[in-house]
């Protein structure tokens, strides 16, 4: 192709580019003169450029649109009609550029059907006098225009190179500093650095083997050089996000024309850069997704405003740079998501079963949309909706070892949340090994190394066949690298543990050896081996041996559900009033002591589990004691039946509580499970709260609160045992997901139902619902609405007037106490103290009995 | 159909059987040093390799086949093959000569030629002594289930 044409080719399609966003933008400020001339200048200099290069066919459309942008310029009010119109001569612009493209010649064929109406609309308007039209830069080509301008045009046109030329000038002083690179050759330019830092890797590895060498010094030199020109080299391939974003308001606008909606793009961050390779395999999935919003998440203006919202609805994209990635937010504030939809289409395409789904938690059935043939649109749209989408999303995403994440709040809207690395070539993963084998872990996944061992402070254990690890307060699930590879089976307990995390999934992966870190080259894997779902590629080390590089989703996968379980309780950022329980799902820990029948305590509250030698056990007073991490950790029987084992280990739970910790004797550790806590048949006795279905098992929940005062008499201070099997329903608001999860178990346990809310006002409906509650429990720091303003707002509704608050604090001076009082708190507990607000809420509960 | 037309074939033996490849498709011969295994790959897959600087995916071809696994301590020969811009290694036993041979003498598969064999082949010499079998590259590479079943 010629030169000159190609170039025209790619400057036009730039520009076309601007003009679709720069109409949108105009549309809706018609009397911004600035994006007018922009736009004016743009169509212009197409014109002008295909009268140049003898494109006729173009030169007349582009000369049609640019009169009745003219019009525009000199006063004419701007219509949504003319607006599409002049759309869609763009839309026909590029079409013909693409044929111009493919045959180098333009297509055959005529654009009355355009031209004709764009002439029309442009003498309509009577205001402007015709022949006002500029149209300086008209063609000097012989072929006629429907409404060709008039006298004035010929000498205007003589002017034109000279009047166009300060103009391109101007431009061009920026565009002097740059040069335009064909994409093949910054593509071939990183392919070559690749190699460069492959060759400099083996170097490294060769002269590593030789003490002293006298490469070490010119090498060192050529190591960083490689470095240096690695960064540059990447730079070069680095392009701001808004190019892919750049086609949106376009797509948004349209959309709104086709559903009768009136959406808002904002857009922050434009400007943030990524590698091109990862930013065009983002840009399918962005466009679906913006469309998503717009046609599944926005309401229309009438929804909207009988919700009680602004009849426009916004959809915000952002992007920034966190770390070695690029995180882009979708997010919507439509009507959120669909539980009970999704719910019931999970069940009739049979993804899961309707029991199945009632263990799940919100943020889990969330999730379904990205399955696989899944949509809940009722009627099939042209914009989304055809069951394609999600997965398809989803799965780019994942390819370039992205994570797609998504909250979606019933009534408030959708957020996805995207985080990407900034480039695919060269990542660095540590290296380690499993079965003979090493295989290459990407850093970026790795959180920490544990070594684990026999003798170490760090034990692999088993709950049933899963192997967990403790770690730092938590149990970290496991998974052996060796039986994933199905390399043999794992014999010792010894090994390394590479905790990884996943999107927000964390678990640790058993290798045998632990290597070190290597800047590697991800090369594409082999067609042959693509369908393994562990491996992400291959790289070759600088040794020179070929490595397989792991992919971390994969192995979360083999992991099972165990993580996936955990991590959704972590992630269940929807506490939905509207489900049909108020009860959400808790991890337990089952376990058997004393009688054959399975009891079980809300994992959360276990600090550990430990297996104690039994000569370890002391007994004084009567008390069972042993030495624990430097302490004496009183052992507690749950019941007379429970004795404890005269020979090996004795299993325990260890709960912990500032600085305290209390064993619990077991007989057997049985497994962890995810159930919704529902007690059905409560007891009196004491130590227990009652009885609930586990596993198709009668199971009996443990009152830890029943155990703690008898290990230490002052654990809770002003505790009252009474007040803790009454069944009362505390409503807790809080805006971190994390202390909602932290909170609502051990108010729970103490045996009160609980309600979640994400935000005031959430609290201030589920008031407004049928559950009466008997106790507030809220966060006083929360945007939007604080916990100031919620006590005010509950204060003035009847149906909550006299419910007791407690707010919780992360700092409490006089001042907050002063204002609290005034707004109607009745007590202030600090944020971590745990202990501190079972007792308030106690109390608070034991007035409520003396009252009643 | 023109009568003298010769191809020339790449020669190896596999587990005794002699068969050959156009000369067309076969960019190298190297003996196999180190490869990395690939857990979780089909039996086909014997590994990957660096061959100078690109990676390579050693395919077996006695697995490919259905026949035993080589001896321990026989080192088999590969035969390096580029297909859709990818490289890849065919593991054999040894590799002979090249050899000349007319087109028109190429023989259909028999009839009662081995099922896996015949997955594979495109046809058959008959030389002295020996027959020599023609391995349809693109089929040898194909692994999916529905080539294999067919």
């Amino acid at each position: 192709m010629d030169d000159l044409l190609r170039e025209f080719l790619t400057e036009t399609n730039e520009s076309l580019n601007l003009v679709d966003a720069e109409l949108v933008r105009f549309e809706q400020e018609p009397n911004n003169g600035a994006i007018l001339g922009n736009i004016f200048r743009l169509v212009h200099t197409i014109k002008g450029t295909c009268g140049f290069l003898a494109l006729p066919r173009l030169e007349t459309l582009t000369h049609a649109a640019e009169t009745l942008m003219g019009k525009f310029r000199d006063g004419m009010p701007v219509t949504a009609e003319a607006v599409t119109l002049i759309l869609s001569t763009i839309d026909r612009i590029k079409s013909i550029l693409d044929a111009i493209e493919k045959s180098e010649r333009e297509p055959e064929g005529g654009d009355r059907d355009l031209i004709d109406p764009l002439g029309r609309m442009a003498r309509q308007e009577a205001a402007a006098p015709p022949q006002v039209a500029p149209s300086p830069a008209s063609a000097p080509v012989e072929h006629q225009m429907p409404d060709k301008p008039e006298p004035p045009e010929r000498a205007e046109k003589q002017d034109k190179p000279v009047a166009e030329r300060p103009d391109e000038e101007r431009g061009d002083r920026l565009a002097n500093h740059s040069i335009r690179v064909n994409v093949d050759t910054l593509d071939h330019l990183m392919t070559t650095v690749s190699e460069l830092v492959l060759t400099r890797n083996q170097l490294l590895e060769i002269v590593r083997r030789h003490e002293d060498s006298d490469f070490k010094v010119p090498l060192q030199r050529l190591s960083n050089v490689t470095a240096e020109l690695q960064e540059g080299v990447m730079k070069t391939r680095m392009q701001p996000i808004g190019n892919a974003w750049q086609k949106l308001p376009r797509v948004v606008r349209d959309l709104c024309a086709e559903l009768g909606k009136d959406i808002e793009l904002s857009m922050r961050g434009a400007d943030t850069e990524l590698d091109r390779q990862v930013l065009d395999l983002v840009k399918d999935p962005l466009t679906h997704l913006v469309r998503n919003c717009a046609d599944h998440g926005i309401e229309s203006p009438a929804e909207r405003i009988a919700a009680g919202k602004p009849s426009k609805g916004t959809i915000r994209l952002s992007a920034w740079h966190e770390g070695g990635h690029i995180i882009i937010e979708i997010s919507d504030n439509g009507r959120g998501l669909d539980l009970a939809g999704i719910r019931a289409k999970v069940v009739e395409k049979g993804f899961a079963s309707e029991a199945q789904l009632a263990a799940k938690s919100d943020a889990e059935i969330c999730n379904f949309i990205f399955t696989p043939g899944f949509t809940t649109a009722a009627k099939v749209t042209s914009i989304s909706g055809r069951g394609v989408g999600m997965d398809v999303v989803r799965n780019n995403i994942e390819q370039i070892g992205g994570t797609v994440d998504l909250k979606s709040v019933s009534g408030a809207g959708t957020t996805f949340t995207i985080k990407i690395p900034l480039t695919l070539a060269i990542v660095s993963a540590l290296i380690v090994e499993a079965g003979g084998e090493r295989f290459a872990i990407p850093q970026l996944a790795v959180l920490e190394l544990v070594r684990a061992g026999n003798s170490g402070e760090h034990r692999i254990e088993h709950i049933k066949d899963a192997p967990v690890l403790r770690l730092r307060n938590k149990l970290l699930p496991l998974v052996r690298l060796k039986e994933v590879f199905r390399l043999g089976a794992c014999d010792n307990e010894n090994g390394f543990v590479v905790v990884t995390q996943v999107g927000s999934q964390v678990f640790g992966v058993v290798v045998d050896g632990v290597f070190h870190t290597e800047e590697i080259v991800i090369k594409p894997m082999s067609s042959k081996l693509r369908h393994i779902p562990v491996f992400s590629g291959t790289t070759i080390l600088g040794d020179g041996s070929v490595i397989m590089i792991i992919d971390p989703n994969g192995v979360a996968q083999a992991l099972g559900r165990a993580v996936v379980a955990a991590a959704g309780a972590e992630n269940s950022e929807l506490q939905s009033r509207e489900e049909e329980s108020d009860e959400d799902t808790v991890s337990l820990l089952v376990f058997r002591a004393g009688s054959q029948q399975p009891k079980a305590v809300p994992l959360s509250l276990v600090t550990r589990l430990e297996e104690i030698d039994c000569r370890k056990i002391e007994v004084s007073d009567g008390r069972h004691l042993v030495q624990y991490r430097d302490q004496l950790m009183p052992l507690l029987r749950i019941d007379t039946q429970t004795s404890l084992k005269k020979e090996g280990a004795q299993p325990i739970l260890v709960f912990s509580d500032q600085g305290r910790s209390m064993g619990l004797v077991a007989d057997e550790i049985i497994d962890i499970v995810e159930e919704r806590l529902d007690i059905e048949v409560s007891s009196d006795r004491p130590g227990l709260l009652g009885y609930a279905v586990i596993k198709g098992a009668t199971t009996e929940i443990i009152d830890v609160g029943h155990f703690l005062p008898q290990a230490f008499e002052d654990w809770f201070r002003r505790r009252d045992p009474s007040a803790a099997r009454r069944s009362r329903n505390v409503l807790l608001v809080d805006d971190s997901a994390f202390f909602r999860e932290l909170l609502a178990p051990l108010i729970k346990a103490a045996g009160y139902r609980v309600v979640a809310a994400a935000s005031a006002a959430d609290a201030l409906a589920a008031l407004k619902s049928d559950t009466r509650f008997d106790l507030i429990v809220t966060d006083i720091e929360m945007p939007e609405m604080d916990g100031f303003a919620l006590a005010e707002a509950a204060r003035a509704m009847p149906a909550a007037a006299t419910v007791p608050i407690i707010a919780l604090a992360t700092m409490v001076s006089a001042e907050t106490v002063e204002r609290g009082r005034a707004a109607g708190f009745h007590d202030f507990v600090a944020k971590f103290d745990r202990a501190g607000l079972v007792a308030a809420i106690k109390e608070q509960g034991a007035d409520l009995d003396r009252a009643a | 159909m023109n009568d003298t037309q010769l191809s020339d074939y790449v020669t190896f033996t596999t587990a005794e059987q002699m068969f050959g490849l156009p000369i067309e498709c076969v960019q190298d011969v190297f003996k196999l040093s180190s490869i990395t295994r690939v857990p979780l790959a089909g039996p086909e897959i014997a590994g990957v390799l660096n061959l100078r600087g690109r990676i390579v995916t050693a395919i077996e071809l006695r697995s490919r086949l259905d026949l035993a696994a080589r001896e321990a301590g026989q080192v088999p020969m590969a035969i390096g093959i580029e297909s859709r811009g990818e490289s890849f290694g065919l593991l054999v036993d040894t590799v002979g000569e090249v050899l000349k041979l007319p087109d028109d003498e190429r023989e259909p598969n028999p009839i009662n030629l081995d099922r896996n064999l015949s997955r594979v082949a495109a046809g058959v010499y008959r030389l002295d002594g020996h027959l020599l079998v023609v391995l349809d590259i693109d089929r040898v590479l194909d692994l999916s289930p529905e080539a294999a079943a067919a």
